[in-house]
């Protein structure tokens, strides 16, 4: 069977991608594992979320702008493919400070964004404990809680409905899903590529390679690269309750149905996804130095995550110089970034180059020294 | 509808209606035993719910039990004289508490 365009990987980023082609009319075909493989989207907390993202690098900054303006008709898209709510807000988020030296650090890092180029990626500002609370009537703040600082742009969503309605928009866009199969291979041939997996062999005339941490595997036979590490993220859930936390927090967010997430961590090296005690407690402790009321809530479920990382942090694209029409993609942001997927992203890759506002995402930065 | 040969000594009220236990049933295993199938309303759609599982895994048997919310009814091992509710909505937090 023949494709314009095979996307390897069904997570948040692949399909994503691959939802983008199918609906500008390519034949796409998206080739997935099974319940069992990674999932970054497990462990995504659903912020689309701009702050401090690109610091040393203005591109991911504008990137992320971009997905953001983006974002509001996206969701709307999503939600009449699914059918169904995807939790989509834009409401701003909040990053909770406990004690002056927080304060003060997330000032700073607000403050060499403003002053890199291009600015940060959404609007950002420093408040104070009274306009907090006065952002949070129904909420009683813990004595620690210092301030916060708050983008009012970003928004929050639910990342497995989102996930669930990129399938629905791609299938209903005439997409093929063949799920179940591990992809070993890609052979370039003639002026496009075998891609043979454990169940059949595909061609395409374009192959995105979009497996996370199954990309260092397969990215190299075709000339790409995008050098990822597995990082561990663990996540709690309350019970569902009557909402009190209207605005989204980094750490804690109520999301519409009542229930309260709070997480994640950021555990290096690590491949299983188990969660650990010590962890979980950590974070529902801090959340609770945030919301003392918190400590009354019942957590209902806990879980990990595996999700891929970058070395700078920044996500990676890349096309084949030795054999266009191959390309790489990765992030760490797949929900930031999902509406910058399926538009500016799918819409390069189909004319066969890359978005412009991508060229600084390129993985050769990670052969420059740093200045 | 189940039918028990020996319904128990223990005494329990269901929206103040009482029911019988045995020593050793959970709130929700009693409640089924007397053809009482929901507990609660989801606060997501309003539709009823109540023990499904009965394993603790699944969190659809939540009640109010001597006015505390959100008991998992299927974990909790009947006592006389418990005073079990219908919970109706989210359960709210005692701001400042």
């Amino acid at each position: 069977m023949s494709y314009d365009v095979a996307v390897i990987g069904g997570g948040m980023v692949g399909t994503a991608i691959a939802y983008g082609c199918a609906t500008r009319g390519a034949r796409t075909v998206l080739l997935d594992q099974g319940d069992l493989s990674l999932r970054a989207a497990r462990a995504n907390a659903g912020l689309i979320y701009s702050q401090g993202k690109g610091e040393g690098l203005p591109a991911y900054a504008a990137w992320t702008r971009r997905s953001i303006d983006l974002w509001p008709d996206f969701a709307a898209m999503m939600e009449a493919a699914s059918g169904r709510s995807i939790g989509f807000r834009q409401r701003g988020v909040i990053a909770y400070c406990l004690g002056h030296a927080e304060l003060e650090t997330r000032r700073a890092l607000l403050h060499r964004m403003h002053n890199q180029s291009g600015g940060p990626a959404a609007p950002v500002h420093v408040i104070d404990r009274r306009e907090l609370e006065a952002m949070l009537p129904d909420a009683t703040l813990g004595p620690r809680v210092v301030g916060a600082t708050y983008s009012p742009r970003d928004c929050d969503v639910n990342a497995l409905p989102l996930l669930r309605a990129l399938y629905a928009g791609f299938l209903q866009a005439e997409g093929v899903h063949l799920p179940e199969c591990t992809v070993g291979r890609i052979a370039p041939v003639g002026t496009g590529f075998a891609i043979t997996s454990d169940r059949d062999t595909v061609h395409a005339g374009k192959v995105v390679v979009a497996c996370g941490l199954g990309i260092p595997a397969l990215a190299p036979g075709v000339g790409l690269r995008a050098p990822v590490r597995p990082v561990r993220g663990q996540m709690i859930v309350t019970e569902r309750l009557t909402p009190f936390l209207p605005i989204p927090g980094s750490g804690v967010r109520q999301i519409h149905e009542g229930v309260v997430q709070i997480g994640t961590t950021t555990e290096e090296g690590l491949t299983t996804p188990a969660t650990t005690v010590g962890d979980l407690a950590r974070m529902a402790a801090r959340a609770v130095k945030v919301i003392p009321a918190l400590a009354q809530a019942r957590l209902v479920r806990s879980w990990a995550g595996i999700r891929p990382m970058t070395p700078d942090g920044c996500p990676i694209y890349q096309q084949s110089p030795e054999h266009p029409g191959a390309f790489v993609a990765v992030c760490h942001s797949g929900v930031t970034l999902c509406a910058a997927h399926t538009g500016p992203l799918a819409e390069a890759i189909l004319a066969g180059t890359l978005p412009a506002d991508v060229s600084d995402l390129h993985p050769d930065r990670f052969d420059a020294h740093a200045t | 509808m189940l039918t028990r040969p020996d319904d128990g000594k223990l005494t329990f009220t269901y929206d103040g209606r009482a029911v019988r236990a045995r020593t050793g049933d959970s709130i929700a295993a009693a409640l089924l035993a007397a053809g009482i199938q929901v507990t609660r309303a989801t606060p997501v759609s309003g539709a009823s719910r109540g023990p499904y599982c009965m394993m603790g895994a699944c969190f659809e048997c939540l009640a109010v039990v001597d006015g505390r919310p959100s008991v998992q009814t299927c974990m909790t091992e009947v006592r006389d004289g418990m005073r079990v509710e219908r919970q109706d909505g989210a359960r709210g937090l005692a701001v400042g508490a």
